[in-house]
């Protein structure tokens, strides 16, 4: 349980990093552009370090490369919110604010947690992740209570990512052992600061919190959406093609 | 890359450690101030650079011009008595 909890952690950063990687070149300005790819960076360090060590709890010699590029797509155990598509900058800029806040209040908790590994990497990602969620809170603010257009696009970007939000706080066997261990908390405990950051950024931006409606999960199951496929040929593209390739 | 143009330009100038000034370490484009500092940050010190950043609205630098570079510098250049090596220092002076 310990292997697919640090599992969890990994690929969520893996992935959101391949998500904000792909602004490479594209962001609205060269100052995003290095903002966002920073932020990928930050994301990938924290993965590497949760592969690695989901790789010698698994003990089967699997390392991080393998994890990250020769699981197949049922393998990965990602939540939903961090593979969404970008979208517009609008988009990407609600799906980080909605994520950072959701890590950020978990990388709280895993500073005090019993597996040293996970401990040592929450104290060092705190600091990252908390920028993660300024750079967020800034744009968020900015584009909701900017111009009409910004506007409803940032609404539309915060309604496009909010159903998949619930899946964050489910409780499953996983959680259930990590609780149990110390190694990580109750999920659904994190549910109301999260709450609390969200709703002040949002009403500080002048947007409206969308209704809780459907509720999609299974990301924890290896269930994923349509574009999870795509992401994962692109990421894995090169190494599968040439194995063990370097610089 | 459109909008970069319609977006103020700020001067950015970065502290490496306490106790040296800021130096100027280049431009950026931002929306306002706040958000200058922080495109400041993930442009300049990504490899740890810096402990303090300013940015400065470009608009408020007032520069000497080029047209003026004589006047300005040129008289500067022979008065080698206004450099400290130009004094001998005493003997007995070990912290000068």
């Amino acid at each position: 349980m310990r292997t697919a909890y640090a599992l969890r952690l990994g690929d969520d950063g893996l992935i959101l990093s391949h998500r904000l990687a792909e602004w490479s070149s594209r962001a609205p300005e060269l100052e995003e552009d290095v903002a966002l790819t920073n932020i990928a960076l930050d994301l990938l360090g924290q993965a590497r370090t949760l592969l690695t060590h989901a790789g010698l709890l698994e003990g089967r010699g699997r390392d991080e490369d393998d994890l990250a590029y020769l699981r197949e797509e049922r393998d990965f155990v990602n939540c939903l919110l961090v593979e969404q598509e970008n979208g517009d900058f609008g988009h990407t800029i609600a799906r980080q604010l909605l994520w950072s806040t959701y890590q950020l209040t978990l990388l709280d908790e895993l500073t005090a947690s019993t597996d040293a590994t996970v401990a040592a990497l929450a104290a060092k990602a705190v600091k990252e992740v908390a920028y993660h969620r300024d750079h967020a809170v800034q744009w968020t603010l900015r584009l909701g209570d900017g111009t009409e257009e910004s506007h409803r696009r940032m609404q539309a970007g915060i309604d496009r990512m909010w159903p998949y939000t619930t899946e964050l706080f489910e409780r499953d066997a996983v959680t259930d052992a990590a609780v149990a261990l110390g190694v990580g908390p109750d999920p659904g405990g994190l549910r109301s600061r999260w709450d609390a950051a969200v709703d002040a950024a949002l009403a500080d931006a002048t947007l409206r919190r969308p209704e809780d409606t459907w509720a999609p999960a299974g990301g924890r199951r290896g269930l994923h959406t349509e574009c999870f496929g795509r992401l994962l040929a692109e990421m894995q593209h090169l190494h599968r093609s040439h194995p063990g390739a370097r610089w | 890359m459109s909008e970069s143009a319609e977006l103020p330009l700020w001067e950015v100038f970065v502290r490496s450690r306490r106790g040296l000034s800021h130096t100027h370490a280049g431009s950026i484009h931002a929306a306002d101030a706040a958000m200058a500092l922080r495109n400041a940050r993930d442009v300049y010190t990504r490899r740890g650079e810096g402990s303090s950043i300013w940015v400065v609205p470009a608009s408020a630098i007032t520069a000497s011009s080029p047209d003026e570079k004589d006047p300005f510098f040129d008289p500067a250049a022979d008065k080698v008595y206004r450099h400290p090596t130009f004094y001998d220092i005493p003997d007995g002076v070990r912290n000068l």
